[in-house]
């Protein structure tokens, strides 16, 4: 079961601010989906593999050769706000 | 010539001799949007240089080159696969001015080829969605009946196709979002083998399950368009290796011999519309008449695919959308002054205020489910019970070539008749996810419709890479229902 708090937790770990009335209207979403979602637990998984990705045997790691990619400018030029060549951003220290 | 009959290849063939020029062409699907949009609201951006684009290929044409299978066709891409120079949303408020960079891969592969890429279309921020509702720009209409959904996430993709409003249309699908709108707007769509289609520049929701992939107005058209989009691609490490066939020259309609499965698990039919039951039955009695024939089989945990879909789906998306922090690109909170801020302010107000409530929803569900304390009871416990289901297809795969069902248990709904309850919204997709979660081709191909008018289509399921025995079994259901090739009487 969800709460409140768990509520505030998960919105606080997901960097989300959320109005009073969007926390009870997840609240009483969430707590339902939830709910209903637990009918895996009554499955028994022991000593299996989790499976991340559908189709493992397509793995492939590329060769390391540097190749021409975005130009810094036009990597920058959807940025919000910057300073010349950097990222303008709140004092993080 | 008749735009609106004609196939793609015929076209691309008529362009690439002169028959008719790719202005011509470009022109013409313009108009149709410019006349016919307004009502639908599936395109939301133009490519201003489509025109150029064409007079382009006219040039290659007169010098003699050889453009490309899709010499001068115009397609249509969602919104959420990246284009050069052209804005690309997710149809979320968060991106609403990003103007991506670079083309995603299978966008490249389309110009390339010679496609003119005439606009992005409507979808459900994020894909997250059944319905197209959830979209920064509005509701996109169902064009069979404007008072209905295209379905979504696809929504644009579908709604636009239906209305013939482009050639071909590109969407994608993460538990069905290409398969439902192709469903409701009684047309082609396929999600391709996971690996199949590269997903570089197309923007993630769900990395493990989002596939993107064609949706035309026949199986032959949909067919050339996967050939061209498919292949591996070094810049994504999960795109396949695997060869990709000549789809549309190898279909053979002919059914002597296949073996079509359908799962037990679907025997209570309780859920169904009479209409969508009748349409599976009668579509059953076709394939037995080709020659096919059909077998009961069981995937024991399908049952189980919604609830093992959402809890991946939602934590991989809360992992994915972390990128969207308000210092790169995308949306930023409007603060006054950045020098006193506290950095956990400054992400949570832009979050906040950035993505809809749909998303927020399932960033939410998403951490939960990753958060310590639940990570194993969750995440880590559906990642197992994914393995099991994966497994168990392979199996039903030995003793069968391909799985029909239902795409949906009803035809289209009305706007606004669904949107407030995400529980209900959610189980409606118990057709589609369990395919993403095994990485399974599937596809929707029209069949009939409903007493209303509205479309039905019939969902066929392959194993890994077997998306041509799919063509070909479409391809003879479609042979043999040539009404359903007319569209919406209204276009």
């Amino acid at each position: 079961m969800i709460d409140l708090k768990t509520i505030n937790h998960m919105a606080h770990l997901a960097k989300l601010e959320l109005t009073e009335e969007e926390k009870s209207k997840f609240l009483e979403q969430l707590s339902k989906v939830i709910d209903h979602f637990q009918e895996i637990s009554t499955i028994d998984t022991k000593g299996v593999e989790p499976l991340v990705t559908p189709t493992e045997s397509s793995y492939y790691l590329r060769p390391d050769i540097v190749v021409k990619s975005e130009t810094t400018e036009e990597l920058l030029k959807n940025a919000p706000d910057r300073a010349g060549q950097l990222f303008k951003v709140p004092p993080v220290v | 010539m008749d735009l609106l009959k004609i196939s793609i290849s015929e076209l691309a063939t008529a362009v690439q001799t002169k028959k008719i020029s790719a202005v011509e062409v470009t022109k013409f699907f313009l108009n149709r949007i410019e006349k016919l949009n307004p009502q639908l609201n599936a395109f939301v951006t133009m490519n201003e240089k489509a025109l150029d684009e064409a007079r382009q290929v006219d040039e290659k044409v007169t010098k003699g080159e050889n453009v490309g299978p899709l010499a001068g066709v115009p397609i249509g891409v969602k919104d959420l696969i990246c284009t050069k120079n052209l804005k690309t949303t997710a149809a979320s408020k968060i991106l609403a001015n990003f103007v991506p960079p670079y083309d995603a891969t299978l966008v490249a592969k389309l110009k390339s080829a010679g496609a003119i890429v005439v606009g992005k279309l409507n979808l459900d921020e994020f894909a997250m969605g059944s319905s197209n509702e959830n979209s920064m720009f509005g509701p996109c209409r169902n064009p069979w009946n404007p008072e209905y959904v295209p379905g979504g996430s696809s929504g644009g993709s579908a709604a636009a196709q239906a209305a013939r409003l482009c050639m071909a249309t590109i969407g994608t699908d993460t538990g069905g979002s290409i398969r439902q709108p192709a469903s409701f707007c009684g047309i082609v769509g396929i999600k391709p083998t996971y690996g199949r289609v590269s997903r570089y520049g197309v923007v993630a929701f769900a990395s493990s399950l989002d596939q993107a992939g064609p949706m035309a107005s026949t199986v032959a058209d949909a067919a050339l368009v996967l050939e061209v989009i498919s292949g591996h691609d070094t810049k994504d490490s999960t795109s396949s290796l695997e060869k990709v066939p000549a789809f549309l020259k190898s279909i053979d309609q002919n059914l002597k011999g296949l073996k079509i499965g359908i799962l037990k698990e679907y025997a209570d039919r309780a859920a169904w519309s009479p209409e969508v039951s009748e349409q599976f039955d009668e579509a059953l009695n076709l394939i037995k008449k080709l020659g096919g024939e059909v077998v009961e089989l069981s995937v024991p945990f399908t049952k189980f695919s919604v609830s093992m879909y959402y809890l991946i789906a939602a934590s991989e998306a809360s992992s994915n959308l972390s990128r969207y922090d308000g210092v790169k690109y995308g949306h930023r909170y409007n603060f006054n002054d950045l020098s006193s801020l506290k950095l956990d302010e400054f992400y949570s107000k832009t979050r906040g205020t950035g993505f809809g409530t749909e998303v927020k929803r399932r960033i939410m569900l998403g951490t939960h489910c990753l958060s310590s304390g639940y990570y194993d009871a969750y995440y880590n416990k559906a990642c197992q019970v994914r393995r099991l289901l994966r497994d168990q297809y392979l199996e039903a795969f030995k003793k069968c070539d391909l799985i029909c069902s239902p795409v949906t248990t009803t035809p289209a709904f009305k706007v606004g008749e669904r949107v407030y309850d995400p529980l209900k919204m959610y189980l409606n997709d118990i057709f589609t996810t369990s395919t993403n979660l095994a990485g399974l081709p599937g596809m929707s191909v029209p069949f009939g419709l409903s007493k209303g008018g509205l479309p039905i289509g019939i969902q066929i399921n392959g194993p890994h890479y077997g998306e041509q025995k799919m063509f070909n079994l479409a391809s003879a259901i479609e042979a043999n229902r040539p009404d359903l090739n007319r569209g919406p009487d209204v276009y």
